[in-house]
């Protein structure tokens, strides 16, 4: 205890953290506090005690910004990488592909697997929401999907019909329940219909019986699908509705690639089986690739399919590569055609132009502020006031009167030629391009750059520079090396504001932008409300918000947000 | 007597309201476009309901432009604040593709025709793009030019393909900065029959073909976003001819009685309608299928057209359709179905639009960029 008196500490005593460095360093000492407990362990407990009152404090308003703030952002972000449709709604096709080579046509068992995959998605509606998701990334698809599940409930229409000429028992709904529900699930099922009255809640979940899925693998499969989206999507039963024409087709598949599955069962379903193998190879059906063709002739494409393989990962570069004007295809990572590269273009046209208004708002608002910090106090207020009245005028409204000012027939380009500086024919385009949105975004930003310059200059003693010229410097020389070095901290605030705003902006390009004056965040908004490519849009945002924090770090690293005063 | 028959009624409505087993909500939240549009609905439909229905509070919402991106948020946040939306045709098709908006059987929610013809036929095939719209009015993509420029020299573009002629009509123009009806137009004037545009612009060749074409009068075009801005433009000189939607001509043309005219050559029609958010909950449900009932009839499609100068979307409304409201003119030639103005119309072709606008718009805004 001794040693603490010496340092600094001899005038608050010893508090939890330097006596913990003071136990810390009689290691393997045997300090221990009053009640017996060694001392590191108390010091510790004191000291996490006083952490946890502090994190207390700070919780309330941490968790309400990460509830309201960074969760929507992380989760808007999130989405520039997330693609689970693909492999929720076509699973059994993405793994079919995985053997595809990419050079002809899929063969039969990926048609198959799609023919299935589809028939649940058309009666979950998804294939639609599927093919607006693809067309992000292959034109058509959109379409080719849409008509195609407006085909999908007749596939395997063929098969069902040889199935019920065969014998009529194919339709009744409780001979599929015999074939394929467990024992146990007939039996809950039952119990639930009987008291279905007194609301006993939703049907028991469908389950298969033993041995059905390896005897008959696909029409078992389907068959589940099939009871547990009309439980869901209807609220029907199995006992009561006809199953899907898929579930006879895959049956069918199943028959010929098994023709023995009937030794698995017994009774009445053994015989119904067997029969129906023993006819199974005469049935006359459609293949799979045959019926897709048939509904459109791009499934013989292979443009969709390498979209599917390259897209069917749960997580995907897509978004960011078409961020960056690439694309991904089957072979990997290639640019997009010349016509269609924008991204790039409109990024660098972003910093261009806000570092252009950064410029501008320097230029014109360092004579202002300047202004203000040294006339009195009176004529200062008035100015300052005029400084804040367009700040406190809607943004809209300032837009819109540039628009009036600017245009051609304006009121700026009718002082011109009125005062025949410019002839009516060679009126000036002042507006639908870079230099209408650099001129209405600089009015709009400026206020961002006057208030932090002046609140610097307020604190810059005037006694200064009368010390400088005093001692023989002139006016330009005094303000060189005196006034100005003092002023810099709040250039670097105002350039910081203005700059990150006006990277971000949206609404004043879009209206005096024309199409030479747009930002990147233009492009964003279009993503987001008009083609509700919602991932490209996140991908881009993403994109943004890194490009600003390198240029902080940049900044910080040569001037030193240290350097950077509001007042 | 008219009084006593007023209170029969009513009193007829009260004792009715309790007898009819449903329950309905007294707050409808209706999305629209604002403006004189939304003045149309509120004047031939909305108005006239509440009169009926005093009890029903209607909140109007202006978001229609966005209201796919709307929709989509509130389906995945679970919490659908709209009841009824108004979108044009394309939308309509995505938020069905999406699973965002109901799908309706017409016949079961709409009335049918005062002769007894089902809904589904008064409105026809072409006007029922989607399993989850039930369409309003028709409107089309025209141009409006001034009347008194004088490089002109008397003359007045009288066909699309004016728009492409700078020499005989110089002055700049105003189209709309996304690549629809643009292209369309472009390939007409570059010589392309109607039945064929959609498949030339299918390839990289004709659509490059329609950008060359625009290409001529790029530097003469102003781009606008909003349909208010070719009424403005046009108000104010900066533009002497541009495309909008036909409604806001109108008004440009007999409201406010600009020296501008109307060239229907070439117009493209688009519809507009109704769609219900998947997902509302029971009482909101029957109260906007009663609602819809009542504003999509014969007569109350045919009020609208008083209003503003949409064509109504039922075959059996366009006999009915009679004067402005407040202007007192005819309003029949200024329809956009009117036979002398649909003479060269075409129909936008949604679906391959459906299909195409995400790679035709990257390729028309790089184009824009450069």
């Amino acid at each position: 205890m001794t040693d603490a008196t010496h340092g600094p500490d001899a005038v608050t005593g010893v508090t939890p953290d330097t006596g913990l460095r003071i136990a810390e360093q009689r290691a393997g000492g045997e300090m221990v506090a009053a009640d017996g407990t060694p001392l590191k362990r108390s010091l510790n407990r004191a000291l996490r005690r006083e952490k946890l009152r502090a994190l207390a404090l700070v919780a309330p308003l941490f968790l309400f910004i990460v509830v309201t703030f960074i969760a929507p952002i992380a989760d808007m972000l999130f989405r520039s990488v997330e693609n689970q449709i693909v492999s929720e709604t076509l699973p059994r096709t993405v793994v079919a592909l995985e053997d595809w080579d990419g050079d002809d046509m899929p063969e039969e068992p990926v048609f198959a697997a799609l023919a299935q995959d589809l028939a649940i998605a058309v009666e979950l509606k998804n294939h639609t929401r599927l093919g607006s998701r693809l067309n992000y990334e292959t034109t058509a698809a959109s379409s080719l999907f849409r008509r195609t599940g407006r085909g999908a409930d007749d596939i395997g229409e063929d098969a069902a019909d040889r199935f019920v000429a065969l014998d009529p028992a194919w339709e009744e709904p409780a001979t599929w329940v015999g074939l394929m529900a467990s024992p146990d699930w007939i039996e809950a099922q039952a119990e639930w219909a009987a008291g279905a009255d007194d609301d006993a809640g939703p049907e028991p979940r469908f389950e298969l019986r033993d041995g059905v899925a390896d005897a008959l693998p696909r029409a078992a499969d389907m068959y589940a699908a099939f009871a547990r989206v009309i439980r869901t999507e209807d609220g029907d039963s199995p006992t009561e509705e006809e199953p899907w024409p898929i579930v006879c087709r895959a049956l069918h598949g199943d028959l010929i690639a098994n023709p023995d599955a009937a030794a698995g069962f017994d009774g009445a379903n053994a015989q119904l089986l067997a029969a129906a193998a023993e006819a199974a190879p005469a049935f006359e059906v459609t293949g799979f690739r045959d019926t897709f063709l048939d509904i459109d002739e791009d499934w013989g494409d292979t443009t969709i399919w390498e979209t599917i393989k390259a897209f069917s990962s749960p997580y995907t570069a897509g978004y960011f590569l078409s961020a960056v004007d690439l694309q991904l295809t089957a072979d990997g990572v290639a640019r997009q055609p010349e016509d269609r590269q924008i991204y790039g273009l409109l990024f660098g046209r972003t910093l261009f132009m806000s570092l252009t208004i950064m410029g501008c708002c320097v230029l014109l608002g360092y004579p202002i502020a300047f202004l203000l910090a040294n006339l009195p106090m009176r004529s200062a207020n008035l100015l300052l006031i005029l400084v804040l009245l367009p700040f406190w005028t809607s943004l809209l409204v300032r837009t819109s009167a540039w628009k009036v000012l600017l245009q051609q027939q304006g009121v700026i380009n009718d002082l011109l030629v009125w005062s025949g500086i410019i002839s009516d024919g060679g009126r000036l385009a002042l507006i639908n391009n870079q230099t209408g949105t650099i001129i209405a975004m600089t009015h709009i930003l400026l206020p961002f750059m006057i208030l932090p310059l002046y609140s610097v200059m307020k604190t810059i003693p005037p006694s200064y520079v009368r010390a400088a010229k005093s001692l023989g410097a002139t006016n330009f020389t005094a303000f060189r090396r005196v006034y100005f070095p003092q002023s810099v901290p709040g250039i670097g605030a105002g350039c910081i504001l203005v700059f990150i705003l006006s990277i971000g902006y949206y609404i004043t390009p879009e209206l005096v932008g024309g199409t030479t004056g747009t930002f990147i965040s233009n492009r964003i908004a279009y993503h987001i409300s008009q083609s509700l490519n919602w991932g490209l849009a996140a991908a881009l945002g993403t994109i943004l918000l890194a490009v600003v924090l390198v240029l902080y770090w940049l900044y910080d690293r040569i001037v030193g947000i240290d350097n950077v005063s509001l007042g | 007597m008219k009084l006593k028959s007023l209170m029969l009624t009513t009193g007829a409505a009260l004792i009715a309201v309790p007898a009819l087993a449903q329950e309905m909500a007294d707050e409808m939240t209706i999305v629209s476009w604002g403006g004189a549009y939304q003045n149309s609905q509120l004047k031939a439909y909305v108005e006239p309901y509440q009169e009926m229905h005093p009890e029903v509070e209607v909140i109007w919402d202006e978001s229609s432009g966005e209201a796919v991106a709307g929709m989509r948020a509130q389906s995945e946040a679970g919490n659908i604040t709209w009841d009824l939306v108004d979108v044009t045709a394309a939308d309509s098709m995505r938020l069905c593709d999406e699973g965002l908006a109901m799908e309706v059987d017409p016949d079961e929610i709409l009335a049918p025709a005062p002769d007894g013809t089902p809904a589904s036929e008064d409105f026809g095939e072409e006007m029922l793009v989607s399993e989850c719209f039930i369409p309003q009015i028709a409107y089309s993509y025209t141009f409006g030019y001034r009347t008194d420029v004088e490089e002109w020299e008397g003359r007045t573009p009288d066909e699309i393909c004016d728009v492409f002629n700078l020499e005989e009509f110089p002055g700049q123009r105003s189209l709309e900065k996304r690549p629809h009806n643009n292209m369309e137009w472009a390939l007409y004037c570059d010589g392309v029959a109607w039945e064929d545009i959609y498949d030339t612009l299918e390839t990289e060749e004709g659509q490059d073909r329609a950008l060359a074409k625009l290409d001529t009068i790029k530097d003469q075009t102003v781009w606008w976003t909003a349909g208010a801005d070719t009424p403005q433009l046009l108000a104010d000189g900066e533009v002497v001819m541009g495309s909008t939607y036909n409604g806001r001509l109108f008004s440009v043309i007999e409201e406010q009685d600009q020296p501008v005219a109307m060239l229907w050559d070439a117009q493209s029609y688009d519809l507009d309608g109704w769609v219900i958010p998947e997902g509302l909950d029971e009482p909101a449900l029957n109260r906007v299928k009663d609602f819809l009932y009542f504003a999509t009839d014969t007569q109350r499609l045919a009020d609208q057209a008083a209003w503003i100068s949409y064509g109504p979307a039922r075959k059996s409304s366009a006999p009915l359709v009679g004067q402005h409201a407040e202007l007192g003119i005819d309003m029949a030639p200024h329809m956009p179905t009117n036979p002398d103005n649909a003479s060269n119309a075409f129909v936008q072709n949604y679906e391959w639009w459906a299909d195409y606008r995400d790679d035709l718009d990257s390729k028309f805004q790089a184009w824009l960029a450069q």
